[in-house]
């Protein structure tokens, strides 16, 4: 499917196709988020047998929307010990890494006739940038401050404690999610989003889960627990554990700013999945060269709707861990797994390299040498 | 490079605020965050300089690891209202205010006195992870050397962490 | 206002460097004035990266790299040494804590 780059007033198309994608993307996702919670309360209720949403809307569709409604017309509650600076603040600082992720999602390769039948491939991506993967672990990273100092904030110990698992929990399986996002980034050879797919196109053999194997396959399984984790969901939902904690973190919030929390949570699984999907189920790309002709988006969103469904069912099917067990599947199986993929993985790559490759390092151009002696003797004069 | 200079001059007021607020809140929760203000703006800068990979290991190490582990620290010892105990005034203060006047003016006078003016149009120095790669494993540069002990020194901090962490029997 | 050179990345520095300096001096809470001293080293880092740039050398960004690797190295041993102060002493006062053995 080939698109004209067609002219819009002084810009084409192409210019401005970073600002198009970045109002759909985000429109998506906020969109998407109440079908989500309808979708999950369904998908629930089937798997344990009972019938869920079913009054608002056809079969129960709307009921998140009411959902929604009720918390906006809700009081605004502040309980009066609170520290009301960040415990306004929380739930904007949850928002804004969870949302900014999208930045780097690569969601398509659009084909565009660029003029005189030159056909070019453009990503359809909010920005196509070169440590996208780094600028991905970054915000993740910064994602754990809402829930700790909406915890801290809110002067209550239940949310106290649910702000401490947090913390403990996230940087604990963010080093496993590390490990493991490294050996994509070794298997696809870049730390560009939009390279990283690239470079699994194909079929489902060149997706980066069925290469190195079973190396590749280890490190998405890590992954896919250390993501479940990162985004605190069950059976990782420690901090708002509601049967120890009533509701965790956010016990002391209510009406907009529990509808932030309770989106947030929606929206990073989204984004997160968008993640996986990039980094090891091949993006955009179709599973069979055969399916090629359903344009990539719909390949990329099938795939993410999967990996909530996985969301859904391990929520449904697995209790809640304690919290030492979840310290001991996080350092002591995880991160020593994880690890093994990564050097295993590097050990291959280094060993299948063409011996000419491996002759000597790649000589780095003059402007980065000012330290070696004849760089600085012409520096000098 | 007008669009970027206004950037930069709005970053480093944001920038010098918050760590005013790091020294001056009575709060360490507050002054952890400011902190972590500090660091984002920092990365900020090292992106605006080329600095690609500093920039997203200084997001990733420092605001996302290290400072969470200050806040764990906080909330765990309980040390989130502010104690007046911890900032009662000394003698200390007058001096260590004078002493840091001097450091920066001293700061202030070498940095005038010894920069050249810059050498513009100068290749520019790429920090993507390629070339930092290269230029961390190549065995004709000192860093190579270094990198090696860096592993041992976090291996050191590792046993050290643990060994401290172990509730003694006794 | 010209453009940005490294001289202004320097003296930026410059001011963090000095007003992590006198939260150290001032501070009691060990834990802030660990603050402080990450602010010099963050400080220290940028002035790296600008003179890094300056005279057209990766070697800024490699040290800057080091400094994150130690300062990670260093919290975790100084949070660990204030945790284990705390739980033996009942107070983490920097003036209380003067005694070399736990």
């Amino acid at each position: 499917m080939v698109i004209p780059n067609i002219s819009l007033g002084p810009f084409t198309l192409v210019d401005v196709l970073p600002y198009v994608a970045l109002v759909t993307i985000l429109g998506v996702i906020l969109l998407a988020t109440p079908f989500l919670v309808w979708y999950e309360r369904v998908a629930l209720a089937l798997i344990q047998d009972r019938l869920g949403p079913n009054r608002v809307g056809p079969r129960g569709l709307l009921q998140a929307f009411a959902d929604g409604i009720k918390l906006f017309l809700k009081e605004d509650i502040r309980p009066s010990a609170v520290d009301a600076t960040i415990y306004y603040a929380a739930p904007v600082l949850m928002m804004i890494p969870a949302l900014a992720a999208c930045a780097v999602l690569p969601v398509a390769d659009l084909r565009i006739d660029m003029g005189g039948g030159r056909i070019e491939s453009v990503p359809f991506v909010v920005g196509n940038v070169n440590i996208g993967i780094l600028y991905l672990l970054g915000l993740t990273s910064l994602q754990v401050y809402g829930i700790v100092l909406a915890g801290w904030a809110s002067n209550n110990k239940y949310s106290l404690m649910g702000g401490l698992r947090s913390s403990a929990q996230t940087i604990s399986y963010e080093l496993s999610m590390t490990m493991a996002v490294l050996t994509g980034v070794l298997i696809s050879g870049s730390t560009n989003m939009v390279e990283i797919v690239r470079s699994q196109a194909g079929t489902v053999a060149d997706w980066n889960i069925a290469k190195f194997l079973p190396l590749g396959f280890i490190a998405t399984v890590v992954y896919l627990i250390a993501m479940v984790a990162e985004t605190n969901r069950a059976p990782f939902d420690l901090p708002e554990a509601e049967s120890e904690l009533v509701a965790g973190f956010h016990t002391e919030y209510s009406s907009m700013k529990f509808a932030m929390f309770f989106m947030c949570e929606y929206a990073s699984m989204l984004v997160i999945s968008g993640v996986a999907t990039a980094l090891w189920f091949g993006g955009w790309n179709s599973p069979h060269p055969a399916l090629n002709f359903v344009p990539g988006f719909v390949w990329f969103i099938l795939k993410v709707v999967a990996f909530v469904m996985v969301y859904v069912w391990v929520r449904a099917t697995l209790p809640r861990l304690r919290y030492d067990a979840l310290m001991a599947l996080g350092w002591k199986r995880l991160l020593p797994i994880a690890l093994a993929a990564l050097v295993l993985t590097a050990t291959w790559d280094a060993v299948r390299t063409p011996a000419d490759k491996k002759s000597g390092w790649p000589v780095i151009e003059a402007p980065h040498d000012a330290d070696k002696p004849a760089a600085r003797a012409s520096n000098a004069r | 490079m007008q669009g970027n200079s206004i950037g930069f001059w709005i970053l480093a007021a944001l920038c010098i605020f918050a760590a005013v607020q790091v020294v001056a809140n009575r709060n360490p929760v507050r002054s952890a965050l400011a902190l972590v203000g500090v660091m984002c703006c920092l990365s900020v800068f090292y992106f605006a300089q080329g600095a690609e990979f500093v920039g997203a290991v200084q997001l990733i190490v420092y605001a996302g690891a290290i400072m969470v582990l200050f806040l764990f620290v906080i909330m765990l010892l309980n040390l989130g209202a502010p104690n007046p105990m911890m900032d009662r005034v000394g003698l200390s203060k007058p001096v260590a205010l004078l002493a840091s006047a001097a450091l920066l003016g001293s700061l202030a006078l070498a940095g005038a006195l010894k920069m050249a003016p810059d050498r513009v149009g100068k290749s520019p120095v790429s920090g993507t992870v390629q070339q930092i790669g290269y230029a961390l494993f190549d065995p004709g540069r000192p860093w190579l050397f270094a990198f090696e002990l860096t592993s041992v020194l976090l291996l050191v901090g590792v046993v050290g962490a643990v060994v401290l962490a172990q509730r003694r029997s006794d | 206002m010209g453009p940005i050179t490294a001289t202004h990345y320097i003296g930026l520095s410059a001011i963090l460097f000095a007003i992590g300096a006198v939260g150290v001096g001032i501070k009691r809470n060990p834990i802030v004035i660990f603050m402080c001293i990450e602010l010099m080293l963050n400080a220290a880092n940028l002035a790296l990266v600008a003179m890094g740039k300056h005279l057209g050398s990766i070697s800024g960004q490699m040290m800057a790299i080091f400094v994150m690797a130690v300062a990670a190295a260093e919290v975790a041993i100084g949070l660990g040494i204030i945790v284990s102060i705390f739980r033996s002493r009942e107070t983490i006062d920097i003036d209380e804590v003067n005694l070399l053995k736990l």
